[in-house]
């Protein structure tokens, strides 16, 4: 899946759990960039996230997660294991 | 799996969102259409952030102030829980004890929860924490110890809380692994088995004190462990439930709340052409439908049958909303001999070439329940649609076009939830079966006066008692259409009445030729003062209407309240949304209205010196 793709699936989970249609994701973006991202929150994305590409993230997976880059390059490399 | 899966998608979520964020006009319906669509988690708190600007609406149920007590984190849920009162009209206010201090808040009557005021108390107590207190190394005597340490502390907490109100207790998830295996009750000190002996102790112990549970470990052996808990998100975050089922875990507790207001659906509607049996009876034919033995469909729809048969007997009514002409719709009915479903368990059925809505709305009318009491089961989805758009307070479950999946959904989607199941309840499929007998004899009489004759009708009266005390409670919490000030009470109300020598309360029941009618209204009496009895309470099925039980049932008060003392009754009319239909209730019995108040409740009067019993044709006696 290419990058372009990832990055347009995201952001429509980001505007849903965040409520706001004019987000925007970049890979720098991390959680003290946006109100409102909290520990709650980052629980929020990582379910809505395993449920859009049905895998599931490890303890160890996800406690690397830093940014936003992160995420799609964990995505990427998560569905691409699937095939 | 733990979605919502009976519900509906919409495929324009975000902007139908969108605009009951902004308030637009009607964007109460655009909110309850979306608290019934498909929600997964994040849409479940982004439609649950929407619904916290709207207060609610005047036309909801009675609030319900929630207070959530547990042993671990729980506000993942708080949302589901509030759309799940959304989508049944209910608003649900919640405030969260502190994280394992769920003891302490409910003894200190300084504490938070106490000054919330609730009206209902729900307790999650986690897994890890009912088990913290045995390991593997244990004895069984100390192992007994410890879970009767629990189920008496559990009993505790549920004692206080009902002075709150109703009392609901999620029961544990299933979360530890094996010690043994298979067998692993033959080791006392096994964690696992210790939460499923706490399980299983919980079911009468709940039956016993009045509690209703939300059981998540059946949902947890139907679902699947993993589609409620991750262990992962356990270490993280202390959540016993992942979020990822918070909207059915909503959804369970709205249940059990709308239940408890006796808001649960009553009747279910089916269609017939392949929703009852294969294929289109008045195309393929009696011998061409399929149903029954011989292939896999046909057997799944002998299933389905059978699901409704067992619903009936258990308290549902049956009914059937068909466009076919009339006789080849009954045909399978009278000559199918792998149909299960008989006519006479079918207590209302139309089958004519108009529209579904209307002849649901027919339905309803004809068995005197309200629309949101009605779910329709129909295989074509443009049927789903029309009457989800035109009536969308019937319930539509998202069938499909599979007979193997109808009754897994219907169980799943819970709109018959029950917290007592009466005999009365039992024995309701009869007594439908009696009122068509009755409407045939009505049909052949010409007057009514010589009908209700030979109806033959008794009505047998009791003061309100412990046998009765369940269905007693159950009517007072149910009936919304006659009833005249639909005031809500627990069976510690009800035994107050009965302790209280100014007051009477009684159960009425319908005899006639054609069987037991049950338990068909509820009355209770108070002295106000020295000569004025006030009727606090009078509700009666609609199912009896136009019988003259009304004047006969008000020959009775006269009776109870000249007993008392009295010299005049006293008659009030609380308005709502559903009892209209009583609004000149009193008025019709000869009472005098004295006031009128702009809500357009009422008091009216009745002076006992000047009445004289009203002459009916139905014998009245106690028994």
């Amino acid at each position: 899946m290419d990058d372009e793709r990832i990055y347009s699936e995201l952001t429509e989970i980001f505007r849903d759990v965040f409520r706001r249609d004019d987000m925007v994701l970049t890979p720098e973006l991390t959680a003290k960039d946006v109100k409102g991202w909290d520990s709650f929150k980052q629980i929020e994305i990582m379910i809505a996230v395993e449920e859009k590409y049905a895998v599931k993230f490890r303890t160890r997976e996800l406690e690397a997660l830093q940014n936003v880059g992160d995420l799609a390059r964990a995505v990427q490399a998560k569905t691409a294991a699937k095939g | 799996m733990t979605g919502l899966n009976w519900l509906p998608e919409i495929p324009d979520f975000r902007p139908t969102l969108r605009q009951a964020e902004a308030g637009a006009p009607g964007s109460w319906d655009i909110l309850l259409k979306l608290a019934r669509s498909r929600l997964d988690f994040v849409r479940t708190n982004a439609v649950d952030a929407a619904l916290a600007a709207h207060p609610a609406p005047e036309f909801f149920g009675k609030a319900i102030r929630l207070a959530i007590l547990g042993s671990c984190t729980l506000t993942q849920l708080h949302a589901g829980i509030r759309v799940a009162g959304l989508r049944r009209e209910i608003s649900v206010t919640i405030h969260e004890g502190d994280f394992g201090q769920y003891w302490q808040e409910l003894a200190d009557t300084g504490s938070e929860v106490h000054a919330f005021k609730p009206n209902t108390t729900l307790l999650a107590l986690d897994a890890h924490h009912l088990a913290a207190g045995v390991n593997a190394g244990m004895s069984a005597a100390d192992a007994d110890a410890a879970l009767d340490e629990v189920i008496n502390r559990i009993r505790d907490c549920w004692r206080l809380a009902k002075g709150f109100g109703p009392v609901i207790h999620q029961t544990p998830l299933p979360v530890h692994p094996t010690l043994v295996g298979n067998n692993e009750s033959r080791l006392p000190g096994s964690k696992a088995a210790f939460i499923t002996r706490v399980n299983a102790a919980l079911r009468p112990l709940a039956e016993a004190e009045g509690v209703d549970l939300v059981a998540l470990d059946e949902r947890a052996a139907r679902d699947g462990l993993a589609a409620w808990h991750d262990t992962g998100l356990w270490h993280r975050a202390k959540q016993e439930v992942s979020p990822a089922a918070a909207p059915l875990y909503g959804d369970l507790v709205g249940r059990v709340i709308a239940a408890k207001q006796g808001r649960s659906s009553k009747c279910l509607v089916m269609d017939l052409d392949n929703t009852l049996w294969g294929g289109v009876i008045g195309d393929d034919g009696l011998e061409g439908i399929v149903l029954g033995q011989g292939s896999a469909l046909g057997e799944a729809f002998t299933a389905f049958q059978d699901y409704a048969r067992e619903l009936a007997r258990r308290g549902v009514i049956l009914a059937v909303c068909s466009k076919n002409d009339e006789a080849n719709a009954l045909e399978p009915f009278e000559k199918h001999p792998e149909m299960l479903l008989k006519r006479g368990d079918i207590a209302s059925f139309v089958a004519n070439w108009s529209d579904k809505a209307g002849n649901i709305k027919a339905i309803a009318a004809e068995l005197n329940i309200g629309l949101d009491s009605l779910v329709f089961v129909d295989d074509n989805p443009f049927e789903r649609t029309l009457v989800r758009q035109e009536l969308p307070m019937v319930a539509v479950p998202e069938v499909g076009d599979d007979p193997t999946d109808f009754p897994g959904i219907l169980a799943d989607a819970g709109y018959f939830e029950a917290l007592a199941i009466t005999d009365e309840d039992r024995e309701r499929g009869g007594q439908y079966q009696g009122n068509r007998m009755r409407e045939a004899l009505r049909a052949s009489t010409t007057d009514l006066p010589s009908y209700l004759r030979s109806l033959e009708m008794q009505l047998i009266w009791r003061r309100f008692d412990a046998i009765g005390l369940s269905r007693t409670v159950q009517l007072i919490n149910k009936t919304n259409q006659f009833n005249l000030t639909t005031r809500r009470y627990t069976e510690a109300d009800v035994q107050a009445v009965m302790n209280d020598e100014r007051a009477f309360g009684l159960q009425l029941r319908l005899l006639d030729r054609f069987g037991d009618n049950g338990i068909i209204a509820i009355i209770i009496g108070k002295m106000q003062d020295e000569a004025t009895l006030l009727i606090d309470t009078w509700l009666m099925s609609c199912r009896v209407l136009g019988r003259q039980v009304e004047a006969t049932t008000l020959n009775l008060i006269a009776a109870q309240a000249k007993l008392l003392g009295a010299r005049r009754l006293v008659g009030e009319y609380l308005p709502t949304k559903k009892n209209g239909m009583v609004k000149d209730h009193y008025a019709r019995l000869g009472f005098t209205v004295t006031d009128v108040a702009a809500d357009g409740s009422s008091r009216a009067v009745l002076d006992l010196a000047d009445f004289a019993p009203a002459d009916t044709f139905i014998e009245v006696r106690e028994g």
